[in-house]
């Protein structure tokens, strides 16, 4: 009895060692840095050479050449370093998903079709290791986007819920949160005729007629919500709210369908984005459009409509057989000529810190590489509406800064420092930790 | 109808993608004033290689151009060796795996070799130009296995590499024990359940496998001596590849993640007398990286997957470099179309995780794979008497922003840039014309019958599971393979 009760202790400190590492240090004090000697990047005009970032209070209090240093200033030497500002990767699971393929560790997709009332903060674990992992990457603040991947098998409905971003540091959800409610997540329902079965290991073909029946319904069942939000609002401000009874779906729509609120259609296909755009235009809805990979055929439309795009990973397949085989790699640059706002993301959690990797590419293959900064910094700020905060390096906005060897796009880069609202924050986590650990191994005995 | 449009897209891009003028007769081509990554001797500036009969005649800065030899100017670009990918699963026709018994030794990769798979073109045009073809990692003990070079238009009889030793896949862990997905209703659910069956699975197809070996070669003894009327043993086509690898005559290529699993199959390849040629995605292999030394087996890793299993929480991207500080030899694989296209990106970030130089990080896609392959006398570095298979790329392989050039196999051109750039309005012309041709001959057809109208789905989507992050596990589940 004793025995396994320490045994079962020692599996307890063992979980908590390898689930909850705290492999992240936000101290109170100091509250003001001085960056200096780096090069400086804003993304707000000129790279300043020898240029000063002054932090305090979490947020950029100054930044420029030739700046006085405050004397509570902790000085951090960036010389023959670059500056900029923290990359953001904005569709994620990040703190809803630890290990795909073990259920109890996701929170991504609800069951059921229709749940705007969700709201991905809700249960984003501030202790999850990819946190720390990803941030270690130069990746200072996400967005969680509710049932936005098929991994845990669950499609996540077609209004997932809505999407939460933070910063990748704190102690609690409070502390990391910047907006709470970024956008309604939107799976757009595809018309496919083929699709693998779990259940039977195999591919499963549907003729057109019925899957077009069962896609046109889903589509009327979302004009429907967007109909009934609307009438919900209208209530709500005619009448006495006692007289109504109190509808959290039909609440949780009302920003949506008053155009407080984007909605974040997640699609691929030519013909779904045609559909989903018609569909937001119709319901007068602010779309932005997350995946994207067949966008390129659509460039006219969206730039039309104005529709930003976060794209799906660069380094992915072609869509087609017959799509030239580089297209994945030419998009970014093609919607940029096209005058589309484009923001790249990983859609993942693991692959979080694949970000620059993917905006790297991109630049291989055709998009300028001050625009590709912008598309891992900026862009998805302005997209979601949070350019008043984050992307920039300008007075008075969250002190989200990374301190480079060199260009961060590139492989072999490393983060010398890492700010995230303002505090000097480790880039340690649980890999460099078993790499220290285990690479002092002894040598066993033979 | 509708199969009519999808086979004329296929044939019209079988047809056209590997345009390769001169192609059918490599004779002879000089590379000229490339920056050379050789991997076995530096790098050399405004370097040249000449290739007669497919194969690497000259390599050096101060080679003149033989006369009537095909000259690829390659002025500020990078000629390293072609990738090889030690884990792929492109090339085939169907599932990878047989999931029905827990040992598929029968079943072959090389059988189901499909040329027509268009991701050989697209990892071609990554630079990869041999891949080792496994079977998936349902099973213990899975099908057999074959090396191949992505020679792209010809069929699947001239795929294979020649020469290089076949496999077979084992597979330990959550695939085979059937981890991650659910059984479906009504079927019951497969032995092994637990790694503890894994081990005994394996060490029950060896018993009978040595004892029929034994038979074999009692029998062929005998027979050798002279004796007449002898009747051989039963031919088991489940253990005769497993008497190949008692034999030495069939490489093990383990799927494996933990590290108590990796020490497992190290103790019952001990038992038997066979060595395990690679462990593959081998996750915490750095965790036991002197024991793998020891084994002499070598560590097909990715760069920086992880999470995506149970058994995947305690990958780390330093894995290829720490396990290469112990001794062992690493490769980094795909194990993914797409992943492949990008093998030399994933290759550049161990040089950030773990800090390998910049040869060694080349040599985790080029040489290192092709000793695991048993292939290094003919593939993996540029060396006078290698195959000249070879990828030119714009910049330094080792940058995210380097774009593949060609790519050559056997010193023939199977991929051109420019060229396939070039082809893409024809090819989309050509399209149009088949689908006009098919949507006239439809009509004419409907009005015929007057039948009821059905509209068309998409005759050639290829949905595949996605690659990141989620697609590791959609292909677990799929394929059965990560």
């Amino acid at each position: 009895m004793k025995i396994l009760n320490l045994s079962s202790r020692l599996v307890a400190l063992v979980l908590a060692a390898s689930l909850a590492i705290p492999a992240w240090t936000q101290n109170a004090a100091p509250t003001s840095y001085a960056i200096k000697g780096g090069k400086v990047f804003t993304l707000a005009g000129a790279t300043i050479e020898n240029g000063t970032v002054l932090v305090r209070d979490g947020k950029i209090a100054a930044v420029g050449a030739g700046i006085a240093i405050p004397a509570d200033a902790q000085v951090i030497d960036a010389s023959g370093l670059e500056v900029y500002p923290g990359m953001f990767d904005p569709i994620t699971q990040m703190g809803l998903n630890e290990v795909s393929a073990v259920s109890a560790t996701l929170d991504v997709s609800e069951l059921g079709d229709y749940n705007p009332e969700l709201v991905a903060a809700t249960a984003v674990n501030p202790a999850s290791a990819h946190i720390a992992i990803t941030r270690a990457n130069g990746i200072t603040e996400v967005i969680a986007a509710p049932g936005t991947t098929g991994f845990d098998l669950q499609s996540g409905g077609l209004i997932a819920g809505q999407a939460s971003a933070f910063n990748l540091a704190g102690w609690t959800m409070d502390e990391m949160q910047i907006n709470r409610s970024v956008a309604m997540v939107i799976n757009w329902p595809s018309i496919q005729t083929r699709s693998f079965d779990f259940a039977t290991f195999s591919i499963k073909e549907k003729p057109y007629a019925d899957v077009k029946k069962e896609y046109d319904k889903a589509v009327n069942a979302l004009g429907d919500w967007m109909d009934r939000a609307r009438h919900y609002a209208q209530a709500k401000e005619k009448g006495s709210p006692a007289l109504y009874e109190r509808d959290l779906k039909l609440e949780a729509l009302v920003p949506v369908v008053q155009g407080r609120l984007p909605v974040l259609v997640v699609a691929d296909e030519a013909r779904d984005i045609r559909n989903a755009v018609d569909f937001c235009t119709k319901q007068n809805l602010r779309m932005i459009l997350g995946g994207g990979a067949e966008a390129w055929k659509v460039k006219e439309l969206l730039m039309e409509k104005k529709i930003p795009v976060v794209l799906a990973p660069t380094n992915r397949l072609p869509e087609q057989i017959d799509t030239p085989y580089d297209k994945p790699y030419t998009e970014p640059s093609e919607l940029f000529t096209a005058g589309i706002p484009i923001a790249f993301s990983s859609f993942g959690t693991s692959f979080s810190r694949r970000l620059p990797q993917y905006a790297g590419t991109a630049v291989a293959y055709g998009l300028p590489h001050d625009e590709a900064l912008k598309a891992v910094m900026l862009n998805a700020a302005q997209i979601f509406g949070l350019a008043d905060q984050l992307g920039t390096l300008e007075p008075g906005k969250i002190a989200n800064v990374i301190v480079t060897n060199g260009d961060p796009l590139e492989l072999q880069t490393q983060v010398r420092y890492l700010f995230i609202k303002g505090q000097l924050t480790s880039t340690d986590n649980k890999h460099r930790e078993l790499y220290e650990q285990y690479r002092k191994r002894p040598q066993p005995a033979r | 109808m509708k199969q009519a449009t999808f086979c004329a897209a296929v044939l019209l891009f079988a047809a056209c993608a590997p345009l390769v003028t001169g192609a059918q007769n490599p004779g002879t081509i000089f590379i000229q004033n490339a920056t050379v990554l050789t991997v076995t001797h530096g790098n050399i500036e405004h370097g040249s290689i000449l290739i007669r009969d497919g194969k690497i005649a000259a390599v050096g800065a101060d080679l003149q151009a033989p006369e009537g030899a095909a000259i690829i100017d390659a002025t500020g670009q990078y000629v390293m060796p072609g990738i090889i990918d030690c884990h792929s699963h492109i090339a085939v026709d169907g599932s990878v795996n047989e999931a029905g018994p827990a040992v598929s030794s029968m079943a072959n990769i090389a059988d189901v070799l499909n040329p027509d798979d268009i991701d050989i073109y697209r990892d071609l045009a990554g630079g990869v130009t041999t891949a080792n073809i496994l079977h998936g990692s349902a099973n213990p003990i899975g099908g057999q296995t074959v090396v191949i070079k992505l020679r792209w238009g010809k069929p699947a009889s001239e795929l294979p590499f020649q020469g290089a030793l076949p496999g077979i896949k084992f597979a330990l862990g959550e695939n085979p024990k059937h981890s991650n997905f659910p059984t479906p209703p009504g079927v019951t659910p497969r032995y092994p359940g637990t790694r503890l069956g894994v081990e005994e699975v394996i060490r029950q197809a060896f018993i009978e496998a040595r004892e029929y070996k034994k038979q074999w070669d009692d029998y062929n003894q005998r027979k050798a001596a002279g004796e007449q009327n002898l009747i051989p043993p039963r031919r088991n086509v489940q253990l005769d590849p497993l008497v190949e690898v008692m034999e030495g005559k069939r490489y093990v290529h383990a799927h494996c993640y933990r590290a108590d699993e990796i020490l497992m199959l190290i103790r019952v390849a001990n038992e038997f007398g066979f060595k395990v040629r690679t462990f593959q995605h081998v996750l915490e292999g750095y965790k036991i990286a002197d024991e793998i030394a020891a084994s002499g087996a070598g560590g097909s890793t990715f760069s920086d997957w992880w999470a995506y299993k149970m058994e995947a929480f305690d990958a780390i991207p330093y894995n290829a470099a720490l396990m290469a500080d112990r001794g062992v030899i690493v490769s980094v694989n795909s194990d993914d179309a797409q992943e492949a296209r990008q093998l030399n990106q994933e290759a550049a970030k161990s040089m950030k995780n773990g800090g390998l130089s910049a040869n060694d990080a080349l040599k985790l896609i080029t040489l290192n794979p092709a000793i695991q392959l048993g292939i290094d006398a003919r593939a993996g570095s540029i060396d006078v008497g290698k195959d000249a298979d070879l990828a030119i790329y714009n910049r330094d392989p080792l940058s995210v922003y380097a774009v593949v050039q060609k790519t050559l196999i056997d010193g023939q051109v199977y991929f051109d840039r420019q060229r396939d750039i070039a082809e893409r309005a024809t090819l989309a012309a050509e399209k149009q014309t088949l689908l006009d041709k098919e949507k006239k001959a439809a009509e004419a057809k409907k009005d015929e019958e007057k039948s009821e109208k059905k509209p068309e789905t998409k005759p050639d989507k290829k949905k595949k599971p996605s690659q990141d992050g989620g697609g590791a596990f959609e292909s677990g589940v799929a394929g059965g393979s990560r």
